[in-house]
């Protein structure tokens, strides 16, 4: 598995490149402005996109935790990590560009407003699985408690998805429903590419930080090992 | 590993309490994040100058600045009823008449709601100035049904 990450992490990485270079020169130059909202619609093409991906992100935190607690492979445990972290880090980019979005458009850095809370409640439960990690000493444990919390926080992914739709929210209800497609082409062109562009990074970041966790756990091993053979 | 332990409890505690008082506190409270024109109508006199969020859609040629003040007035309707509304302060760029709003404040006894906070609530749909001139409308969703819930 290591070396398969090894060998294809590369084509996500010049992929990501690619589609996010032509999203950012769609979103930002060549697209037009909002109707309504005017050139501040641009933001909504980093915001969307890292929102939508960061809960990608945590799909597989989540699946990769229930496959952890049925067949206990370590190195998925190593995939949950990296998951987890990028999930984090996309979380909180989600969180700052829609407080950068709302100033302008509802006048407000923030509100406590369903979408809102039950997104920074990712980032909470994101902290506390790190919180558990960092400070579990048994390895096995940690990784068996970071799992239980990554399956039972999935249940605020259909929440975030579905508040702007089930509740009274100041956020926007979905752009993309049954009720069709509420974009024009022009912007629909830099959201999707930006979109595949941020998918392919996501998963380039997972790639490289499973290996980087992989090989920390082997070396606190081999440090164990080392260690065990001085006392003797 | 004493030290430590204390440590892991306390850091525990915080995030927990955090996600606790997100989910049940701020997430509880806000499942109602506004009331509408008609919930506002029917308030009893014991809920005047009590804080809350109203929302609704700005009522066409109700915009209307107070000569010498810093004072708006408007008036909000979910399309049932409407409640007019006296604001002090600058309104937001993207408040005007025809679209949504949040604004915070109190219902007062003349049946007037007074608020100091307007928030602007744009809609779903993305399109450039062209094609909206040229009368296009996207599909959305209607937006007196925003102000209900499912």
């Amino acid at each position: 598995m290591i070396s398969f990450l090894r060998r294809y992490q590369g084509w996500f990485a010049v992929g990501a490149y690619l589609f996010l270079a032509a999203g950012l020169y769609t979103g930002l130059v060549s697209s037009p402005a909002d109707y309504y909202q005017g050139e501040v619609v641009r933001i909504m093409y980093v915001h969307v996109p890292f929102a939508y991906n960061a809960m990608l992100a945590y799909t597989i935190f989540f699946g990769g935790s229930v496959w952890y607690l049925w067949k206990k492979d370590p190195v998925i445990d190593n995939v949950c990590q990296a998951s987890a972290a990028v999930c984090l880090f996309f979380t909180a980019i989600a969180l700052v560009t829609g407080s950068l979005w709302a100033k302008p458009t509802w006048n407000t850095w923030w509100t406590w407003d369903p979408r809102l809370v039950s997104f920074a409640m990712l980032l909470l439960i994101l902290s506390g699985y790190f919180t558990l990690r960092a400070f579990l000493e048994d390895d096995e444990k940690a990784a068996v408690y970071g799992a239980v919390l990554g399956v039972i926080g999935f249940v605020d992914l259909p929440i975030i998805h579905f508040s702007v739709e089930w509740w009274r929210t100041l956020h926007q209800p979905l752009s993309f429903s049954t009720r069709g497609v509420s974009m024009a082409p022009g912007m629909l062109i830099p959201l999707i590419l930006m979109s595949v562009g941020t998918s392919l990074l996501l998963t380039y970041v997972i790639m490289s930080r499973t290996q980087v966790v992989y090989l920390r756990h082997l070396l606190e091993a081999k440090q164990g090992r080392l260690l065990g053979a001085t006392k003797l | 590993m004493q030290q430590r332990n204390i440590w892991m409890a306390l850091s525990v505690a915080v995030i927990a309490g955090s996600l606790g008082y997100l989910a049940v506190g701020k997430f509880g409270e806000n499942l109602v994040y506004f009331v509408t024109p008609s919930e506002v109508a029917a308030l009893s006199p014991d809920q005047y100058g009590k804080k809350m969020r109203l929302a609704g859609l700005v009522v066409k040629e109700s915009l209307h600045v107070v000569s010498n003040s810093t004072k708006v007035t408007f008036a909000l309707t979910d399309g049932a009823k409407t409640i007019p509304v006296v604001f002090e302060g600058i309104p937001p760029d993207l408040f005007k008449e025809g679209q949504g709003a949040v604004v915070e404040g109190r219902l007062e006894a003349d049946q007037t709601f007074y608020s100091t906070m307007i928030m602007a609530k744009h809609s779903e749909d993305y399109m450039p100035i062209e094609m909206k001139r040229a009368g296009l409308e996207l599909p959305k969703k209607d937006f007196f049904k925003t102000l209900q819930m499912e």
